[in-house]
């Protein structure tokens, strides 16, 4: 098991830093290439939700990410420390009309994207882990 | 890439040019800039998102704002969008109900010519 450990300032510029480290590891760790932009998109929406957060309840507080190779999976996990509710991914409705509330929809972007979600909220932070496939022997079996 | 926001209009329509990367970071330049379109009188908005690297939820966010205040006024916003990466998003969120997404400007201003 390697694992990759960042941190960042819960600024939005940080974010496609984030994309960008989380899409490299991800070729490294051997998740097919068709699969890379959904890496990227998923893990850009955790940490731009997480930024979200942080900015409203704890700016001072850095946005934790860790990227882990286990077994043949590559498993992302974004931390925040902003408190947070219980989250229900939504979907815009099909009907034409617009529903007023779309602050869930990065979470409903992630859960339609990732192979594997699993969103924890809590009293004390939100923490989104996801993981996708990848070859068991990374970026040597390409 | 940082994003490059360009606009023209033509006839009653306004394009809306969006090259680079729509997310938390650049998505705020795009709500400003339809925002001042609509504050500006120009209520029939086309977004041509072909040269769009990436775009997250903020970025859907900025478009169905800009869809809400268009409409408020009778208007229209549309998309041009080919890209599968980009057409993903819309699909999972369920808004491709929502927009009218197109292959290209002129298949666009035709649709909006008939519409007229």
């Amino acid at each position: 098991m390697a694992t990759v450990e960042l941190t960042f300032s819960a600024l939005p510029a940080h974010v496609r830093t984030a994309r960008l480290v989380a899409t490299a590891i991800a070729r490294r760790t051997g998740v097919a290439e068709a699969i890379l932009d959904e890496v990227r998109l998923a893990v850009g929406e955790a940490c731009s939700r997480a930024v979200e957060a942080h900015r409203l309840h704890c700016p001072g507080e850095p946005v934790r990410i860790e990227l882990r190779d286990d077994a043949g999976r590559f498993e992302v996990t974004v931390t925040d420390a902003a408190p947070s509710e219980d989250v229900t991914p939504q979907v815009l409705e099909a009907n034409g009309s617009l529903m007023p509330e779309i602050d869930n929809l990065g979470i409903a972007v992630i859960a339609g994207l990732a192979d594997d979600v699993e969103v924890l909220p809590g009293p004390k932070g939100m923490r989104i882990r996801m993981s996708w496939p990848a070859s068991p022997n990374g970026v040597a079996a390409l | 890439m940082d994003l490059k926001l360009d606009h023209h209009s033509e006839d009653n329509l306004t394009i809306v040019d969006v090259e680079g990367e729509i997310d938390v970071y650049t998505a705020p330049r795009l709500r400003e800039l339809l925002i001042d379109l609509v504050n500006k009188g120009n209520f029939h908005l086309l977004v041509n998102m072909e040269k769009v690297d990436f775009l997250d939820s903020t970025g859907l966010g900025v478009l169905v704002g800009g869809l809400k205040r268009v409409r408020a006024h009778d208007g229209s916003l549309e998309l041009v969008c080919t890209q599968e990466r980009i057409l993903k998003i819309f699909r999972i969120t369920g808004l491709t109900k929502v927009f009218g997404i197109y292959a290209s400007v002129e298949e666009a201003k035709e649709a909006h010519g008939r519409d007229k």
